[in-house]
């Protein structure tokens, strides 16, 4: 069996890598693999493909909006496994699913994972599953299918949580940049600043991606000074509208992150 | 409560929890580490009871309804929660939860709501308090329940409108959520009802278990008993049931009738029965039963009535339903206005439409002459008068000769 795909990528590459999040089945329902290929094909490190939810807590409007047309859209995780049978025939980048934790239980936490597995999944980030609960009832399932599951830090979260959370991860650890949901914003303040370097300065043994908020070149030189790489949704997600051009969209997106 | 308390990490049974996103951990972990011994302390206690007497109005009477009992052959008890300060039982958590949040430090709150009664609480012991006031709304409520968005604007509070999915009790919730993810260090988010992560469904249990304490007391003095052989309420959420049978839980020979939302009748598409039509699994932080598609989409709930019209159910009553230790009736809108007509013209109480789902189920119901039955009239009919002047001429055309 090979090393995880994400893994290797944090292997040979440890600075600015970036991480593009996109809603499954948005702007169309046919949309999805195509956007994939597309990022990768940019020299995108990492891609986070996320299901599409009714009651997304964690999410800002711009993520709430493409989730809800992509259910419109019919999107399903069913759907979803079906589109990215081939995946790996077309692209080698690590792949991550982002879902809510209510569309698993109900598909089968199981045999969710285990079809992640099969599909050629790196990892997994639950939003709404708290790590306690993870160690205490899904680890098992998730490691068994050799799957990675990626918990997110906050500016709440204390320095023993962090190191606990450091040692039970085995990929990296997303670092949600403030207290917020996802959404874009111009700039993060020296109080976030202070944070990133706090964080910095644990020096973690996984590495760290800062995401929610990353959405232009102060806020993505900002993050990527203090860690690994970021994550990029809501202003990738904002600028896909039907019918466009996504490779110019991606190209775009790639500009206005690194000028 | 041995059988059916909350277990240390917010479990009933296998429904309940903490699901929450990272950012919200501390928060909850902080609630969770204050909020037992905070309530208990005897100064809390004493503030709390004092403002539930001076301030409330409490006790609430315990009113025996002579034409209603009567008319349905056994001995009928309001518990006239109708009669609190601001017109519902809401007022007994809100006062509780904002005493919780000054002693935590707490600056500013947040909350939110379907018929606006829990915003008119909320806002009410913010005004009381001075503290900052948010209360989340959906659009599709805050116009079908003007007054009290009226009201909570009177007493200080912004009214926020939520616009995601039906625009109603639970986009509003998920609103709140999410100010909440934005500003975890100085806000504290009042719930409520007993939903939520936990400590929320047992705490605000906790703050509503005056109802069935009062109910002991009352009914050893009226009827010579503590317990009766029924209680009755309605569940949105759960917390005006939550207090009515929150000491009698244990009590096995005391039978427990909840009424839920039916709407258009559970088989209709539009309906907010959770419990008839929910399946396992997690909203608003908790697991618990859900009304959701076979792909775990949360579905739009409907009822006439804005406070149950929620597409999920307190963690307690998911147990309670599994358990059997009560039984759910689901009563649809046309059932609930009836009821209201009813005891509006036997007893000359008009209950909130809420309320009347309760009401609804003496008529479902089966009882003996000799039966005591408690009924928790959770608020009063003033927000509803638009949909009852509405159903008036209906009522009074048709089913008069019925009442
Ligand atoms: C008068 C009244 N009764 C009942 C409810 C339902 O809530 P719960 O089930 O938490 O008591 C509401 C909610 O708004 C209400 O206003």
């Amino acid at each position: 069996m090979h090393m995880n795909r994400i893994k290797m990528l944090f292997e040979h590459k440890t600075k600015n890598i970036l991480s593009v999040y996109l809603t499954a089945g948005y702007p169309d329902i046919e949309s999805t693999v195509e956007v994939i290929e597309r990022l990768a094909e940019n020299g995108v490190d990492m891609i986070e493909i996320g299901i599409p939810y009714s009651d997304p807590l964690a999410d800002g409007p711009v993520i709430q909006r493409t989730s809800q047309q992509a259910l419109e859209n019919g999107m399903t995780i069913s759907v979803l496994f079906e589109q990215l049978r081939v995946i790996r025939q077309r692209v080698s980048v690590p792949l991550v699913i982002m879902s809510y934790f209510n569309p698993i239980l109900i598909y089968g936490f199981k045999r969710f994972c285990s079809k992640c597995k099969e599909i050629g999944i790196d990892g997994l980030i639950i939003p709404d599953l708290p790590f306690d609960e993870y160690l205490t009832n899904y680890k098992d399932i998730i490691k068994g299918e050799n799957l990675e599951f990626i918990s997110l830090i906050t500016p709440q979260t204390s320095e023993d949580r962090i190191r606990k959370i450091d040692t039970e991860t085995d990929a990296f650890i997303y670092m949600v940049s403030s207290a917020s949901t996802t959404g874009n914003r111009d700039s993060f303040t020296s109080e976030n600043e202070e944070y990133f370097k706090r964080i910095k300065e644990l020096k973690l043994n996984n590495p760290c991606l800062i995401g929610f908020g990353v959405s232009n070149k102060v806020t993505y030189d900002q993050a990527s000074h203090y860690s690994n790489g970021v994550i990029v949704g809501s202003r990738f997600m904002d600028s896909l509208k039907k019918g466009m051009d996504i490779d110019q969209a991606i190209k775009n997106l790639l500009s206005v992150l690194r000028g | 409560m041995s059988n059916y308390s909350v277990t240390s990490n917010g479990y009933y049974g296998e429904f309940g929890g903490a699901f929450v996103p990272e950012i919200l951990h501390k928060c909850i972990e902080d609630l969770k580490n204050r909020y037992l011994s905070e309530l208990t302390k005897p100064d809390f206690q004493e503030e709390f009871h004092q403002l539930l007497r001076d301030y409330v109005g409490r006790p609430t009477p315990l009113y025996f309804a002579k034409r209603l009992s009567e008319k349905y052959g056994c001995k009928i008890y309001l518990k006239r929660e109708d009669l609190n300060h601001t017109g519902a039982h809401k007022i007994n958590n809100t006062l509780g939860q904002i005493l919780l949040a000054k002693r935590m430090g707490k600056k500013r709150i947040i909350a939110e709501t379907g018929a606006g009664q829990h915003g008119v609480a909320t806002a009410t012991v913010c005004a009381l308090m001075g503290l900052e006031c948010i209360v989340y709304m959906g659009k599709t409520d805050i116009e079908r329940q003007l007054i009290n968005v009226q009201k909570m604007r009177m007493l200080g509070a912004t009214v926020v409108a939520a616009t995601s999915g039906n625009m109603t009790l639970k986009d509003a919730t998920n609103e709140a959520i999410r100010d909440w993810c934005c500003h975890p260090e100085d806000t504290y988010y009042i719930i409520g009802s007993v939903v939520g992560p936990h400590p929320y469904p047992d705490m605000v249990a906790k703050l509503q278990s005056v109802i069935s304490e009062e109910i002991k007391k009352q009914l050893l003095k009226q009827e010579g008993r503590e317990n009766p052989d029924y209680l009755i309420a309605c569940i949105g959420g759960g917390s005006n049931a939550a207090g009515t049978i929150y000491h009698y839980l244990d009590n096995e020979d005391v039978q427990i009738l909840l009424a839920e939302a039916a709407g258009k009748g559970i088989d209709s598409g539009e309906s907010a029965a959770t419990i008839h039509l929910g399946t396992i699994g997690v909203l608003h932080g908790s697991k618990t039963l859900v009304m959701q598609d076979e792909n775990g989409q949360v579905t739009e709930p409907y009822s006439i009535s804005a406070g149950l019209d929620y597409p999920g159910i307190g963690p307690l009553y998911a147990y309670l339903a599994y358990t059997k230790r009560a039984k759910t009736l689901a009563i649809t809108d046309e059932q609930a206005l009836k009821a209201a007509f009813e005891l509006t013209r036997t007893e000359g109480i008009i209950p909130a439409l809420e309320s009347s789902h309760a009401l609804a189920v003496l008529s479902q119901q089966a009882f003996k002459k000799e039966d005591v039955v408690v009924l928790t009239v959770s608020g009063r009919g003033d927000k509803d008068m638009e949909t009852y002047i509405m159903a008036l001429s209906q009522f009074d055309h048709a089913n008069t000769d019925s009442l």
